[in-house]
């Protein structure tokens, strides 16, 4: 199907059907329950699921496969978004002209990075990267804030009057398609759910899917067998007679345009873009997503990327208030007690159970949620002797 | 099948109820009868404060949530009431506010625009905020002030000093009670010429981002106005921490006083490094060589330690003051916590109350209805005097506290001492002043979403 | 002229810092081929040393003072040191003092069982893991000790200020016979300087002159060998793993009086001591002490305003400019081995 082995096809479809019905499988607790703090099924964190999915998998691309630990990857993603930002400002309001900026302006500058930084290779190649990256954000916040807006970098205004745009005077410009407001969202009540319906999470997650489908189709093509082979032993590969240097350059390309893309993407869907999306740690953030998900698999980028995201976005917003709601069934001292417990990890404590979570799986899963999802699978099949391939189900829950 | 550009689930809390009552999987849509986004219909409203609670500026954080919490608390007619009792409008009863209880939700803005905005769409789309308050930055406040425009909620900013925010980024949907980078200028030069005599050459180090920019300029053109002479500006990389190099070319310069345009962290190192280098001991031209902080904030001040002694600066509030409606804050925050409140605390706690009043004087939740309430009005009672929030710019104007690093602390509290109260009318500026902008800033039209 | 003494002086000063770290990060990595991204926080640790030693120092009892009243009007309570009660006022307020020099020695034992510690807790599991596991893990634990400490410390700088004695600063331009107060340098980092010196050379001694030495160093050309020689590598290494960290604690506790210490300061320097290890080259002692100092001269010379009329922003992005001019001309950095992180 669609020039993919059953199996990748089936693995497709299973992502497919995950993104898709993402609005219910993400809000699965009732709005009046305690537990509905953990549903991430809003549109903001659904787009973001999806679209640093996207920039996982692009960074998959080169460093699962070639095995170059870019550690500046973030610059790509947030020149895109300069891309696409300017786009709109100056020519349209349409998505599609912005996001297609913001894949070129970051394919053309990771064409300038890697031609200079793939010289080098192992560290010194992931500290090239980097040195470009910290270069690109100490810029945008300071010399060329005429252009970045620099701390408070770029918004769309009620001053900016695209060229190919009919506003009335002093209306403030909102990204669409073809007149389609990113923002638009259809709303579906059952009972105690509510399940809302983003047009920007839908564009999203039709992006992600067909960055995963050409993830799949490098990954098999007989390129990503070349990136392998870089990877296994580069020396060899050159004895062969083939030259490495091409291969790795448009790996590290493709995966500046996934950045790119994922940059575009998030500014269409929320129209602003500050420096700090190119910070150093935005990069390590990437890598720590891969990593965390399984490297060099199909779906663990995105798994990886889910599982940060949602720590950052639910895990920060419990606060001692709503610990007190949750356990106010218990008696009086123990409520405390239990609290005090987990108060550490929650709230403004998000970063240390983020620690945690590296450590115990890196020690414990060092194919990251994926190997996890497989051995879970295993011990299931095990036990029951039944089920065939199913494949990931098992991983949902990270997300 | 209905469009809504931004969900509201505060409803749906309250009516889940019923909903869950009904046996069978009654599937409606969403209502496209909300005047405004996230309006509230049940017997909540709910407010979202969202501060930095991770990275450098966290106990800034930290002490905004603490006087949100008591500002609810209040609102809700908890605790002694603190500042609603000497505000000087009594709109407000302690029953909520227009008779729904005040509940909060918080989220961490990290001090990075796209995590703050993150966290405030999630409070908006999520948890239904019908106002999002709070920040330490200008560069967060910015970036949430604008979306709250999109989105159709009130803004109402934290901490944020950079002109900007009711300069050229001011929106209509967006306010600002804290003070600014041209009030500091304004109101230090005139105390820094009595001080220090009006033949000065300063030596500036500023932080390469917007907010030292406009501090610089801001003062710069209130100090040069005064008579003084800038020798050298140098820019300084946000992530610098050791100073040294920037310092140690400012004696050979020939310049007799150093203003350290810097903020948080940046701040309390180059104001470390520059006592260490023993400047503050040095004589230049005759004069003693003396250092400025433009912008004080008491916690930072507590970072730098001995070294703000006699070091003189501007600040927005301090808990020193002896007006009725500091005092009464002072106690109900003091009372609940053990220690006198920050100037963030002031701020973000004051921005609650005038939130929460302009909606009873407006009767009604509407954005568009808030901020004209809001807008052009005049109250005292709030620790800064009388004090009116401009309509033009949604920046409010009162007095100036010019402060010094007190020589003998009483306290680990007790760092800075007030100089003088600079009075409104010395701060005061046109709305399309050069430095606001120029005639190109503009509020926009007020959103009320839906 | 007396610029350019000047920036020197700061470049050595700045680059002492660098350099100290970047050689703990060597160390680690020369010995036992571990990436470790915690080393930051153990430079953090170690200036927490300082702080917890000086807070130990002034642990008080309160006093209620009737005749001062605190802020909301209540009588003051004072705190006053258990160490006034010890050794007196004038003694007491001395020792508190010199927290500072004194937590080198509180430091040295406790960054040495924490170097321990990870080392045969953690990071032994991870010799034979891809360098990216060990990033990674490395990693979480350096969120989880800085989360720690700002747990108990909040996130707000704490001033730790050098002794009374070496405040204030030295005049070198009187001394070499310039006019006063052109070239002045505070107290407090020319020992910073002095003091990373002498661990320096300490080490470098350590490991040139001792038999100890000579077995790690043998042991960092060809591990199975040494192995096979019947040597106990292992436990060498773990004592290399604690040295390190000691090193790195102890540039953190003499750290603290030229910037107030906080929880993420570990993490301000983690980039850059990789940026001069890397630019020193990969395992090379010498390299990082090296590229240390050049990296640290090179940016007080960036941060000039003559320099910076010219070139503005050059201070925002020097240490990464030199870092890929070095790359790119120098394949393995200042003195890297080949074959080394290269795959």
């Amino acid at each position: 199907m669609l020039g993919l082995e059953k199996k990748d096809f089936q693995l497709l479809l299973v992502v497919a059907g995950l993104t898709l019905l993402a609005p219910f499988i993400l809000n699965p607790f009732p709005e009046s329950s305690g537990m509905a703090q953990f549903n991430a099924g809003y549109p903001d964190l659904m787009q973001r699921f999806v679209i640093f999915g996207i920039f996982a998998i692009g960074f998959n691309i080169l460093f699962g496969l070639t095995g170059y630990l870019s550690f500046g990857h973030a610059a790509f993603l947030g020149v895109g978004s300069y891309g696409a930002i300017w786009m709109m400002k100056l020519i349209s309001l349409n998505v599609i002209p912005a996001i297609f900026m913001g894949i070129v302006v970051a394919g053309i500058f990771a064409l300038a990075v890697g031609f200079i930084t793939l010289r080098r290779s192992g560290i010194y190649f992931s500290i090239l990267t980097l040195a470009f990256a910290q270069m690109s954000y100490a810029l945008a916040y300071s010399v060329l804030t005429p252009i970045t807006g620099g701390e408070t970098g770029l918004q769309i205004k009620s001053t900016d009057r695209p060229l190919l745009s009919n506003l009335e005077e002093g209306e403030i410009g909102r990204a669409n398609l073809f007149g389609m407001d990113m923002r638009a969202s259809f709303e579906l009540n059952v009972g105690d759910w509510l399940f809302t319906f983003n047009a920007g999470y839908y564009i999203a997650a039709i992006a992600m899917l067909a960055s995963f489908y050409l993830a799949i189709r490098i990954f098999r093509s007989p390129f990503g067998m070349m990136l392998r082979a870089i990877k296994s032993n580069q020396t060899r590969m050159s004895y062969t007679g083939l030259n490495p240097r091409p291969h790795t350059l448009a790996a590290f390309v493709i995966s500046g345009m996934y950045a790119g893309l994922a940059g575009g993407l998030l500014v269409a869907m929320d129209t602003q873009v500050g420096p700090e999306r190119m910070f150093w740690t935005a990069s390590g953030e990437v890598v720590l997503m891969t990593i965390l998900g399984g490297v060099g698999t199909l779906i663990g980028p995105v798994l990886g990327a889910g599982a940060i995201k949602y720590m950052e976005n639910i895990l920060s917003k419990i606060n001692k208030d709503v610990l007190h709601q949750w356990f106010a069934f218990l008696p009086d001292g123990l409520e405390d007690f239990v609290i005090t417990l987990i108060y550490p990890f929650i709230g403004k404590g998000w970063h240390l159970t983020l620690g945690i979570l590296f450590m115990l799986v890196v020690i414990y899963l060092p194919g990251g949620l994926v190997e996890g999802g497989q051995r879970l699978a295993r011990a299931l099949r095990g036990k029951k002797a039944s089920d065939e391939d199913g494949p990931k189900a098992s991983t949902e829950p990270a997300e | 099948m209905s469009k809504s550009n931004f969900t509201r689930r505060g409803l749906l809390k309250t009516s889940a109820v019923t909903g869950a009552g009904l046996a069978l999987p009654t599937i409606f849509t969403a209502q496209s009868a909300h005047a405004f986004t996230n309006e509230p219909t049940g017997g909540t409203v709910t407010l979202g404060f969202n501060v930095p609670q991770t990275g450098p500026y966290a106990d800034e954080g930290a002490d905004e949530l603490r006087a949100y919490q008591l500002a609810v608390e209040h609102l809700n007619g908890g605790g002694d009431g603190g500042m609603m009792n000497t505000f000087s409008s009594k709109a407000l009863q302690g029953n909520g506010i227009l008779g729904k209880k005040v509940e909060f939700v918080t989220g961490d803005t990290q001090t990075k625009s796209d995590a703050a905005r993150a966290s405030a769409k999630s409070m908006i789309e999520k948890d239904g905020a019908i106002m999002i308050t709070g920040g330490s930055s200008s560069g967060v406040a910015v970036a949430v002030q604008a979306l709250c425009q999109e989105a159709g909620v009130i803004f109402m900013a934290g901490l944020t000093h950079s002109n900007d925010t009711t300069g050229k980024d001011r929106k209509a949907n967006g306010f600002r009670h804290f003070f600014n980078s041209y009030m500091s200028g304004a109101a230090l030069a005139p105390v820094l010429a009595g001080a220090y005599g009006k033949d000065r050459k300063a030596y500036h180090l500023t932080a390469d981002y917007n907010w030292g920019y406009t501090t610089e300029e801001a003062v710069k053109a209130s100090t040069e106005a005064m008579g003084w002479e800038t020798v050298a500006a140098v820019k300084t990389p946000l992530t610098q921490t050791d100073f040294s190099s920037y310092i140690a070319p400012v004696l050979q310069s020939g310049a007799d006083t150093l203003v350290l345009n810097h903020y948080g962290g940046n701040m309390v190192n180059s104001l470390t490094n520059a006592v260490q280098f023993g400047l503050r001991d040095k004589q230049v031209n005759g004069k003693d060589f003396q250092i400025i902080v433009p912008l004080y904030s008491r916690l930072m001040a507590k970072g730098a330690g001995a070294n703000v002694k006699g070091i003189f600066g501007s600040t927005n509030w301090h808990w020193s003051l002896t007006d009725e409606g500091s005092k009464a804050f002072v106690k109900s925050f003091g009372t609940k916590y053990g220690f006198p409140p920050s100037q963030a605390a002031h701020t973000t706690y004051v921005q609650t109350l005038l939130y929460a009043d302009a909606v009873e004087r407006a009767g009604s939740f509407a954005p568009c209805a808030v901020a004209e309430a809001l807008e052009d009005y005049e109250f005292d009672g709030l620790g800064n005097g009388k004090t009116l929030y401009r309509g033009a710019d949604h920046q409010c104007f009162k007095d100036v506290l010019v402060v010094k690093g007190k020589e003998n602390p009483s306290s680990e509290f007790d760092l800075l001492e007030i100089v003088e109260v600079t009075p409104v009318e010395q701060v005061m500026y046109q709305p399309d002043h050069p430095q606001m902008g120029g005639a190109e800033a503009s509020l926009g039209s007020c959103n009320n979403g839906a | 002229m007396e610029a350019i003494i000047l920036q020197i002086l700061n470049g050595l000063d700045k680059g002492s810092a660098y350099a100290l770290i970047a050689l703990g990060l060597t160390l680690i990595f020369g010995t036992l081929g571990v990436v470790n991204f915690a080393h930051g926080a153990l430079f953090m640790i170690g200036a927490f040393c300082a702080v917890t030693l000086s807070r130990i120092l002034t642990l008080s009892y309160t006093v209620v003072d009737e005749t001062k009243t605190d802020f909301l009007g209540n009588p003051a309570k004072v705190d006053v040191p258990y160490v006034y009660d010890l050794f007196g006022q004038a003694t007491g307020d001395a020792i508190i003092d010199w927290a500072v020099p004194l937590s080198i020695l509180f430091a040295i034992p406790v960054m040495m069982v924490i170097g321990f510690v990870m080392e045969r807790g953690l990071i032994k599991h991870f010799y034979t893991r891809p360098h990216a596991d060990q990033i990674l893990v490395t990693f979480g634990l350096a969120i989880v000790l800085q989360e720690v400490i700002k747990y108990f410390y909040g996130a707000n700088p704490i001033p730790t200020p050098a002794p009374q004695a070496f405040t204030g600063s030295f005049d070198f331009g009187a001394a070499l016979g310039f006019d006063p107060n052109l070239i002045i340098y505070p107290y407090w980092r020319i020992i910073y300087f002095v003091f990373a010196a002498i661990i320096i050379g300490a080490v470098f001694a350590f490991l040139q002159f001792t038999t100890f030495g000579m077995v790690v160093r043998a042991g960092m050309a060809d591990r199975e060998t040494v192995g096979l020689l019947g040597i106990n590598i292992d436990r060498r290494f773990t004592i290399m793993f604690g040295l390190a960290a000691a090193v790195a604690g102890l540039a953190g506790v003499m750290y603290t009086p030229i910037n107030s210490p906080n929880y993420h300061m570990g993490m301000d320097f983690l980039v850059l001591s990789f940026v001069v290890v890397v630019v020193g080259g990969m395992g090379s002692l010498p390299g990082a002490v090296l590229a240390g100092f050049l990296l640290g001269i090179l940016e007080s010379f960036a941060s000039m305003r003559e320099v910076l009329a010219v070139l503005p922003g050059l201070n925002q992005i020097i240490i990464y400019l030199v870092a890929i001019i070095i790359l790119l001309t120098r394949p393995r950095g200042l003195m890297g081995r080949k074959g080394v992180m290269e795959e």
